[in-house]
């Protein structure tokens, strides 16, 4: 551009000649470089940027693109069985549906009035995950679990007045550097020890740690390497004694059969959205969320916003509306804990519709198909040659290891031969945990059935011979 | 009946909660049948779980038939002015059209049913996206890499604050250089995340220009000062041509400096980070690489630095493997702590990618300056509005992509504010503009991006809008303080999301505190109409 | 509950102003001023605002002040006043103000809505200080003083504001001497004391809700910032105001609101100081820490002229700290901070460019204009 014969483009309707012309006139100036006059020249950049020739034609781009990531092989024609915190599992068709709407998929910052149905959306995501987790007060979504675990364990910090947040060893390697980067400055971070025998967090380990100096105790439920935790309620016990605030994650979709982290005494929960009917976009599709009791002292500490329901001027209507932004960065500025921004609020909305569809039966019957499909992979791979399962005897959602030190083989190679089987092999914990050596996480969930599993079960013998 | 001349009527389904729909045995979809081997060899696992691991009763989830789940949140996304059905001009926010091409090719299973951890042999196509859209990105900005790892433009800014840390870190400098400069009228993450990151923060003021001057500059800086992280234009759409003098300044005193590029629109093509001094800097994919916004999130920032700063760059990075192909470099090193989970929001990156593709050298230079030549329109026009002043007078020069409009004037003649005019805006059909971020410096704020999407028609028609309310706030105040009036929800009482004995954030905090809302023991709220 | 709106109408105010005529509006200046064919200003500013508030049909309780002060101009409006603060014979109409005010503080009402100068904000410190909120209608031809709202329907519009609650409260500084006679130079101001005013536009926000009040966050920051700093042994002379106030709170001493304070090893060694106290206390190191008048921005020679040129000067600019939210900060006339020690000499020396601290780890620079 930079001269009136403009340029045409879809995208850019007044670059064209004659809307470009009006403009100028209109405005009163000759060109439009001269609407740059507070950029000094010598900063402007002379000529074009050197980038690859345009491709305006809608289809030229669409196959350009598209023969770029046809390099990919997809989960959809290949067996996955990665999980470690972004999953596979089953996207209604509706919720492609709705977080496809462009409504959703191009609003942003309106508010009560004009945005009224984001907000309730929004407002029904926050109060399905409320009752999944057993609280009242639920977050928007955050940028993914670490993010909520970070504002979770920080606000705990707050709450109590204290530097100290104990981490279970079972919590993924991205999430602890997460953790490590965000609480550099404002907490001290330890680790709990985890049981060799159950893979647990140790009590004993736990209660050592335990100082008067501890504001917040760290565990996920399923913990990392797919492991329920069944002491919830004595584990809140002890950590409430000392003083100290407790906060589980959870895998919101194990909560049709698990029990609700809100009523075995967590004071914070947070939780991963994705598995709710958000498709994995290589790890785009994750993001988190944050609840907790009802109380003053908890809700001043969020960092995001809130959605609140309020009543509108006739009876029985209502509206929506972000609640004490003071507490938020976008107000504190400068005195900000923790910052808030543009975050996933379209998977949040992905996932209001996949709970409204599933319903308490759904859920229940999903998350007890996948407590089958795992044990059922688990105790089949189990009796292959050469590999073991860790802690079989032990109650598992979702995911478990698969130790393959016995065959000579690591986890590298293992996954090389099954992908030429046209299967993803489960997450390489070998550098992750050392103690583990050559060990993977396998993932099951609702989409495998026998015959997959079987194939896999194949497979792994296959490769193992 | 509406009352405006455009005729506009926003829907109103008065939908009830998804909670209150709920009916006994209504079931919205089956999930997968567990093949009868399966369970008769393993048996009802859920009933074995330990007693402390089992859910005491199913969760209280609404049972609601298929098709009326459908109709409930179609219902809902009738009720929500996206960009793709009305002109949003909502200022900071870079609102533009996100093209369906670009959905469409994102939605496929190529990409969107890709695992992160699958393996780099089968990711080829998406880690060469990411590659090419690096340098597509080093090229734009002038810097050498690139992560699209951060999830927003906040996160991005967290990034560079993070990166800065890093850099004094790594030369022992950190206990000494303990200072983030920003200014008042930069996003408040550019206040916010430094201050996250451990910094002390210095804000400068504006003058009378409506940007800091060199000598406020001069007066913060000191060898405690570690960077500089501003936005360029600020937020009220007007450049500060001393940037390279601060930049400089900042540089001299061993700092780095971050470059916010949430308003980056404007400078595509036309000035690039690097080029100005910078360090590093951020874009939103979201805002001005036309990844949609997602009502608030599907973001992403690209965070790019100069070639010293790579080795800090959060893991993993994309990489050449040396035989044609990419692979991904988890190597640690000096690297800091992860941002976020995985690789990225890659279907943004995607998106942008694509855009870029589409629109060429000479169709970034084109966006960047009509989206300059609309925003001057709209202000040529607004100008002669009655109510409505510029603030800071003596900075005569253009305006960039935005507008911070007030009505300050408006409010003194008829007691009409910017948040009535906000407001009331919604009944013609509009998204509503902004006011301001906190600071409000600026009385009574109405800030405007008209982006470079929009045609003169519709530019024409948020005007006349805007016309109308101002000629009702001088013949019937009244009128113009009491909208919307035809929006999809009536006023609602405002105090209840401000009082901790009513709001409620769940259908259950709902049920407990609704009586509270008509309760004559309700405290007074002292509140703000917020910047939002 | 309904909004209780008290109203005071001082109906001699700014009348001699309007015609030239400087000093208090006492009893002779206003006959001169009749004379003179001045006409009282504040009854019809104050029909103004409340034909405004009766326009905008809401529901509320007037307490009117009696007869001219509020009672008549409220029945003209359309309202039906409760009266109260019954007017004794022969006292001045600020007694009968001070009198209505503390009647209607103690009632009490929301909001108490006046119509006056100067004269009369001073009377409501005297009556109520910051127990009520207040909204002034300017009367007379200039009103400089930040409680007064820029014109009478603006004024109606804060009241609106108020009631539906969207609004934050700030405290603003009265000072003790009338504006105007102080802007040809006069004698020096005292800060005299503070009302509560409802403040638009919103600058930063300040206000409660969840526990969380963002302005005592600052307010706390600054405080612990400048209270951690302190050095054994050391004096600090503390300024009048709010924020060192709060910084007093901090280290548990008492502190007068509006003199300055002496504090040394944290004990408060000298209240309401002097210049000669202060100069008396001085024996070593010390450090002055003050904060700006809100509006004009004076740090030094107003409300603060104990701490005189020559205290400065023994003490040091170095060792001299400014502190001030960054809503005060937003609040200054482009940001400009003023000083005014006397000694012309000594404020040439101030000028340029000065950190100001605004939290616990935050900090602005401002300008200094002499």
């Amino acid at each position: 551009m930079s001269d009136d014969n403009g340029f045409i483009h879809p995208y850019v309707p007044n670059a064209a000649p004659v809307p470009l012309r009006r403009l100028l006139k209109e405005i009163g100036v000759d060109n439009v470089t001269d609407l740059y006059v507070s950029v000094p020249e010598e900063l402007q950049v002379k000529g074009l940027l050197n980038l690859p020739d345009a491709l305006p034609s809608e289809h030229d781009l669409r196959r350009h693109v598209e023969a770029i990531i046809g390099k990919n092989l997809s989960c959809r024609d290949h067996l996955n069985f990665c999980g470690a915190g972004c999953w596979q599992h089953y996207v209604p068709a509706i919720c492609d549906e709705i977080t496809g709407r462009g409504e959703f998929l191009t609003a942003y910052g309106g508010g009560t009035y004009s945005d009224h149905g984001k907000n309730q959306a929004m407002f029904e995501f926050q109060s399905l995950i409320g009752e999944l987790v057993g609280l009242e007060v639920v977050g928007t979504p955050s940028y993914d679990m670490g993010a909520a675990v970070n504002s979770a364990v920080t606000m705990a910090c707050r709450i109590t007045a204290r530097r100290g947040v104990l981490l279970s060893g079972a919590v993924s390697g991205d999430m602890r550097s997460q953790i490590s980067g965000f609480t550099k400055m404002v907490a001290d971070v330890d680790t709990i020890a985890l049981d060799a025998a159950s893979g647990l967090i140790d009590l004993d380990d736990l209660k050592s740690k335990l100082t008067s100096d501890i504001g917040a105790v760290y565990f996920e439920n399923p913990n990392y390497f797919g492991l329920i935790e069944s002491r919830g309620a004595e584990i809140a016990e002890i950590v409430h004694a000392a003083g100290a605030l407790l906060v589980v994650g959870v895998d919101p979709l194990s909560l049709g059969v698990l029990a609700a982290p809100g009523d075995y005494g967590a004071d914070i929960v947070c939780g991963q959205i994705q598995p709710l009917g958000i498709h994995m976009y290589g790890g785009g599709g994750c993001a988190g969320f944050i609840a907790s009791r009802d109380e003053e002292r908890f809700v001043s500490e969020y960092p995001m916003i809130l959605m609140s329901i309020a009543p509108g001027a006739e009876e029985g209507d209502f509206g929506f509306a972000w609640s004490t932004m003071q507490r938020t960065s976008y107000d504190k500025r400068h005195d900000s804990e923790d910052y808030a921004g543009t975050t996933q609020w379209l998977w949040g909305i992905g996932a209001a519709v996949y709970l409204s569809l599933m319903g308490p039966r759904g859920m229940e019957e999903v998350a007890s198909g996948i407590l089958q499909r795992t044990r059922y992979a688990a105790e089949r791979i189990n009796e292959l040659k050469g590999i073991s399962v860790a802690h079989l005897d032990s109650a598992f959602f979702k995911e478990f290891i698969i130790d393959f030190a016995d065959s000579g083989k690591s986890v590298a190679e293992v996954n090389a031969a099954l992908l030429v089987n046209g299967i993803f092999g489960g997450k390489d914990l070998s550098g992750e945990f050392p103690e583990f050596g050559q060990s993977a996480l396998y993932c099951v969930t609702e989409i495998h059935g026998k015959k997959d599993i079987d194939r896999l079960v194949d497979s792994l013998a296959e490769v193992l011979s | 009946m509406s009352t405006n001349k455009t005729g506009f009527q926003a829907a109103r389904w008065n939908e009830a909660l998804i909670s209150e729909l709920s009916e006994e045995g209504a079931r919205g979809i089956v999930p997968p049948a567990v093949d009868a081997e399966i369970a008769a060899a393993v048996g009802d696992v859920a009933a074995s779980l330990p007693p402390g691991a089992r859910r005491a009763a199913p969760p209280d989830l609404p049972e609601v038939t298929q098709h009326r789940v459908l109709r409930h949140f179609l219902r809902l996304s009738q009720m929500c002015m996206g960009f793709d059905v009305t002109t949003d001009m909502m200022g900071t926010c870079t609102m533009k059209y996100s093209p369906k091409a670009h959905e469409h090719i994102a939605r496929g299973a190529k990409l969107a049913d890709l695992h992160p951890l699958q393996g780099v042999d089968s990711l080829q196509g998406l880690l060469e996206l990411m590659y090419r859209f690096n340098r597509i990105m080093c090229e734009i900005s002038g810097m050498d890499e690139f992560t699209f790892q951060p999830a927003s433009g906040a996160q991005g800014i967290y990034t560079n604050a993070c990166l800065i840390r890093a850099y004094h870190e790594s030369r022992g400098d950190l206990g000494k250089r303990d200072e983030i400069i920003t200014t008042s009228f930069s996003h408040p993450a550019d206040a916010a995340t430094p201050a996250v990151a451990g910094f002390k923060v210095i804000t400068l003021m504006p003058g009378e220009m409506g940007f800091a001057g060199v000598d406020a500059l001069k007066a913060a800086i000191s060898d405690r000062t570690a960077g500089l992280m501003l936005t360029n234009p600020e937020d009220t759409g007007q450049y500060n041509p001393n940037i390279r003098q601060f930049v400089d300044l900042v540089h001299e005193a061993g700092g780095l400096c971050a470059y916010d590029q949430a308003n980056g629109n404007p400078l595509l093509g036309v000035v690039r980070a690097g080029d100005t001094g910078f360090d590093m800097c951020q874009f939103n994919l979201h805002k001005t690489f036309s990844a949609p916004h997602g009502s608030l999130g599907m973001g992403c920032a690209a965070v790019g630095v100069k070639d010293f700063l790579r080795k800090f760059l959060p893991r993993p990075l994309v990489a050449e493997d040396g035989s044609g192909g990419y692979r991904l470099d988890y190597d640690q090193g000096e690297g800091i702590d992860k941002i976020r989970a995985f690789i990225g929001n890659v279907h943004a990156v995607l998106k942008a990618y694509s855009w870029v593709m589409s629109l060429g050298a000479e169709g970034l230079r084109a966006v960047a300056e009509t989206a300059v030549l609309n925003n001057n329109y709209m202000l040529t026009k607004m100008r002669g509005m009655r109510g409505v002043t510029i603030p800071w007078p003596a900075n005569n020069y253009p305006k960039l992509e935005q507008v911070r409009y007030s009505f300050e004037q408006m409010f003194a003649e008829t007691g009409v504010t910017s948040h009535d005019v906000i407001d009331r805006m919604v009944d013609f059909g509009v998204q509503h503009c902004m006011p301001s971020h906190v600071p409000m410096l600026v009385p009574e704020p109405f800030t405007v991006e008209p982006g470079e999407s929009l045609t003169v028609a519709e530019m024409d028609q948020m005007l006349a809008a805007l016309q109308a309310i101002s000629d009702e706030a001088y013949s019937d105040a009244e009128k113009a303080q009491g909208g919307p009036y035809n929006a999809s929800t009536t006023r609602i009482d405002g105090d209840v999301p401000e009082d901790p004995d009513c709001w409620a954030f769940t259908y259950r905090g709902y049920q407990r505190k609704k009586p509270m809302w008509t309760s004559e023991n309700r405290r007074k709220i002292e509140r703000h109409d917020g910047g939002y | 509950m309904t909004f209780r709106l008290g109203l005071i109408v001082n109906p001699i105010a700014g009348m001699g102003g309007t015609v030239g005529l400087k000093g208090s509006d006492t009893p002779e200046i206003v006959a001169r001023a009749r004379e003179l064919g001045a006409e009282p200003q504040a009854p019809e500013r104050a029909g103004q605002a409340l034909g405004a508030i009766v326009a905008a049909n809401v529901a509320l309780d007037l307490f009117a002040a009696p007869g001219e002060m509020g009672e008549a101009e409220a029945r003209a409006a359309g309202f039906t006043p409760k009266v109260i603060g019954s007017p004794v014979e022969g006292d001045t109409v600020a007694e009968d103000s001070v009198r209505a005010a503390q009647a209607m503080a103690e009632l009490p009402v929301d909001l108490i809505l006046f119509a006056g100068g100067d004269g009369t904000a001073r009377d409501l410190v005297r009556a109520i200080g910051g127990q009520v909120p207040v909204v002034g209608i300017p009367a007379g031809v200039k009103m400089h003083s930040a409680v007064y709202a820029t014109n009478p329907r603006a004024a109606a519009r804060m009241v609106l504001r108020y009631m539906q609650g969207g609004i934050s409260i700030r405290e603003l500084e009265v000072m003790d001497i009338d504006e105007a006679a102080f802007r040809e130079g006069a004698v020096s101001a005292k800060l005299y004391g503070y009302l509560k005013v409802p403040y638009l536009p919103d600058l930063v926000q300040g206000t409660k809700a969840g526990g969380v009040s963002r302005d005592r966050t600052a307010l706390a920051g600054i405080a612990v910032r400048i209270a951690e700093a302190m050095e054994p042994g050391r004096l600090y002379i503390l300024g009048p105001g709010t924020t060192m106030r709060a910084v007093a709170d901090k280290i548990g001493v008492e502190k007068t609101l509006l003199g300055v304070d002496l504090v040394r090893d944290g004990e408060r060694i000298a209240t309401d100081a002097g210049e000669r106290d202060i100069l008396a206390a001085l024996d070593g190191t010390a450090t002055i820490a003050v904060t700006p008048i809100g509006g004009q921005g004076h740090f030094f020679g107003r409300g603060n002229q104990q701490i005189s040129a020559q205290i400065i000067s023994r003490v040091g600019l170095e060792h001299i700290t400014v502190a001030a939210t960054m809503e005060k900060i937003a609040s200054l006339r482009d940001n400009l901070l003023h000083v005014d020690t006397g000694d012309r000499a000594l404020d040439a020396r101030f000028s340029g460019w000065r950190r100001v601290i605004t939290g616990y780890h935050t900090d602005t620079v401002c300008r200094v204009s002499t």
